[in-house]
């Protein structure tokens, strides 16, 4: 059960977001919607990685206690860490883009209302 | 020769990406000497893709593994799995990236005079670049995570310059476009968590390979699939494409429609290449059918009213989209029974074909919004009038594609739409009855459009565009006409390979060994 508690929060922290991007009518809030939806990918991502007991790929700076015949089982492969920064670079560029797009509406609407910035449509 | 070969696929990705940071630094040194470049570089791209091209459907698959010594050895010495990334190019593939580069190089060259110098002219060709990037990334890789980071990079340079005008609008568009963008994005994200979690596996082919089809498989497949069908604007996620369309330059609305099909090849691949016969094949190949008939039947009904030129054609671009995924969904319905052989492949070229043929003219058409915009400052149909008297050439171009859209021969539209009547009819009648009607309404509403720009007494006193923009329009619409001439040619030659490659899910595996 213990273990589970990192998935709960993962539902929990997408639940969250979508709720935000579907519902709430602040763009500001939007993207704060997304931004929670990409920690919890993020937080499933390592999740999925982590290993009980397991040590860092690094071979010179092994932990003492650890012998070469023990290296196959403990080294972890360290391919979701990295896809977690990946994705935590992509997901800066695009929320600074996000912000960056709600000034400009900002400025030339005067509101962040999605109800009210629907100038397109008419 | 032999050596350009082998590292053209790396090649064609790094190009583009080197070129994309190094044009602000001959920005700040020479304007002019900028825009040679980013031409050069374009051209390059074109030649290589087509040289590449011409070797794949000749010797077969490449693949690449980068960082190797040998890059043709894509498991590394004492592995049992690839551990790198690999670039996997097949028939389908290189066919995704001459659509890809033909429509960059069109809308680079186009954006010679329609991009006015001091707005930032050379991060646009930055950006420009960085969407062939994405784009020829997402066609040519072998690797899930990689086909993610490639599509966040087409995003983010397409989101940028959608709102290149920066306008409040624009910026409305782009919001949209990013907000849907990140979203499908981080469910592909989610999709490669799921697959990472059960097979250790990155690579298409590999999980292909040990593909089990569990429940969790099948929550990746939802999310990978309404992830694309989101992103290449099909019903019922469409409403980001007339928004984004309309306001983006013209020269990057015809790049966006690229873009779009770029996330319609990664649909395609997912479901025929890492899922393939283990598939619920009737379900998924239906839905597809019915994402189909929806975006072609709504589409068309909502382009008819519009009255900005944009915003009518982004419309039509979604209707189109409908044929293209009514004949591949068709294939993938027929794929492991005998009638696929007979009439399932033949659906799937008419849906492939379609792609091409799209980009040319939807692209061209495009284009020709953005002249008119250029002279006339308006997208508001009811405010043009006349244009044919002084923009010959410009209603010539226009005229070509709005045929080659409604499909009448001779030019492309009718080719390939023609090869999906005929072979989805023998699933059902009423796809085709229903593939024809639409076409009919496109008709319509292009005689609309064309009667209340070109047509009635000359009220704009106005110039035919510049040079570099007709050409830019006249590299499209030749295309158009060499398809619609030759299309046994090209059928027989570019498309039949394509459909084959995506059919045959075995040769895709077979190549990474292992």
């Amino acid at each position: 059960m213990i273990y589970n508690i990192p998935f709960f929060t993962v539902i929990a922290l997408i639940a969250i977001g979508m709720y935000a991007v579907i519902f709430k009518r602040n763009l500001v809030k939007i993207a704060i919607g997304i931004s929670i939806i990409e920690s919890g990918v993020n937080l499933f991502l390592i999740t999925l990685g982590y290993r009980e007991g397991g040590i860092a790929p690094i071979f010179t700076n092994l932990p003492p206690e650890i012998t070469p015949s023990d290296i196959p089982e403990k080294m972890v492969m360290p391919v979701p860490q990295a896809l977690t920064l990946t994705s935590i670079v992509i997901g800066v560029a695009v929320l600074a883009l996000i912000l960056a797009f709600i000034m400009r509406i900002y400025k030339e609407y005067g509101t962040l209302d999605a109800r009210e910035v629907r100038r397109l449509r008419e | 020769m032999n050596w350009f070969i082998t590292h053209s696929p790396a090649l064609l990705i790094l190009l583009p990406l080197l070129a994309a940071f190094l044009m602000p630094i001959i920005d700040k040194i020479n304007k002019k000497a900028r825009n040679i470049f980013a031409i050069l570089i374009f051209i390059i791209v074109e030649i290589l893709v087509i040289i590449l091209a011409f070797d794949i459907i000749k010797n077969g698959m490449h693949v690449y593994a980068i960082g190797e010594k040998n890059p043709l050895q894509t498991i590394p010495g004492q592995a049992a799995v690839p551990i790198r990334i690999v670039l996997q190019i097949d028939a389908m593939g290189i066919f995704m990236g001459i659509i890809s580069a033909t429509v960059c190089l069109a809308a680079s060259l186009y954006s010679l005079a329609y991009i006015e110098e001091g707005k930032g002219k050379g991060k646009f060709y930055t950006l420009l670049l960085l969407i062939l990037v994405g784009m020829l990334g997402m066609e040519f890789t072998g690797d899930i995570f990689n086909l993610f980071v490639f599509y966040e990079i087409l995003s983010i340079a397409s989101a940028a310059l959608i709102a290149y005008s920066r306008k409040g609008e624009a910026s409305e568009g782009a919001f949209k476009f990013l907000v849907i963008s990140s979203i499908s994005a981080l469910f592909i994200l989610f999709s490669i968590a799921l697959f990472y979690g059960q097979y250790d596996l990155l690579n298409i082919a590999a999980l292909a390979k040990n593909m089990k089809y569990t429940h969790l498989d099948k929550i990746a497949l939802a999310l990978l699939v309404s992830a694309f069908a989101m992103k290449c604007g099909s019903v019922p996620m469409h409403f980001w494409c007339p928004d984004a369309y309309s306001v983006a330059p013209s020269s990057i609305t015809a790049t966006l429609v690229a873009g779009s099909q770029a996330s319609l090849y990664a649909l395609f691949r997912v479901c025929f290449t890492l899922y393939g016969v283990k598939l619920d094949l009737q379900l998924i190949g239906g839905a597809l059918i019915i994402f189909g008939l929806l975006s072609m039947f709504v589409g068309v009904t909502m382009a008819i009213p519009q009255k900005d030129i944009k915003r009518l054609m982004a419309y039509h671009a979604i209707s189109q989209t409908g044929y293209m995924l009514l004949g591949v969904g068709a294939g993938l319905y027929l794929l492991g029974k005998p009638e696929f052989d007979s009439y399932g492949i033949r659906a799937m070229e008419g849906g492939i074909f379609h792609i091409i043929n799209h980009a040319m003219y939807k692209g061209l058409l495009f284009l020709t919004a953005g002249a008119i915009f250029y002279r006339l400052k308006t997208r508001n149909l009811n405010e043009m009038g006349g244009l044919a008297h002084r923009m010959k050439y410009t209603s010539i171009f226009f005229i070509i594609g709005a045929l080659a859209i409604a499909g009448v021969p001779p030019f492309n539209g009718f080719a390939s739409k023609l090869i999906i009547y005929e072979s989805v009819y023998k699933i059902s009648p009423i796809l085709s009855i229903i593939a024809m009607l639409v076409s009919i309404l496109t008709l319509a509403s292009f005689v609309k459009v064309f009667h209340s720009a070109f047509m009635g007494p000359k009220i704009h006193d106005v110039e035919e565009v510049p040079k570099s923009m007709l050409i830019g329009m006249g590299v499209l619409t030749f295309v158009i006409i060499f398809f619609g001439l030759f299309p046994g040619f090209i059928v027989n030659n570019l498309v039949h390979p394509a459909a084959t490659a995506l059919a045959e899910q075995a040769k895709y595996l077979q190549a990474i060994g292992g």
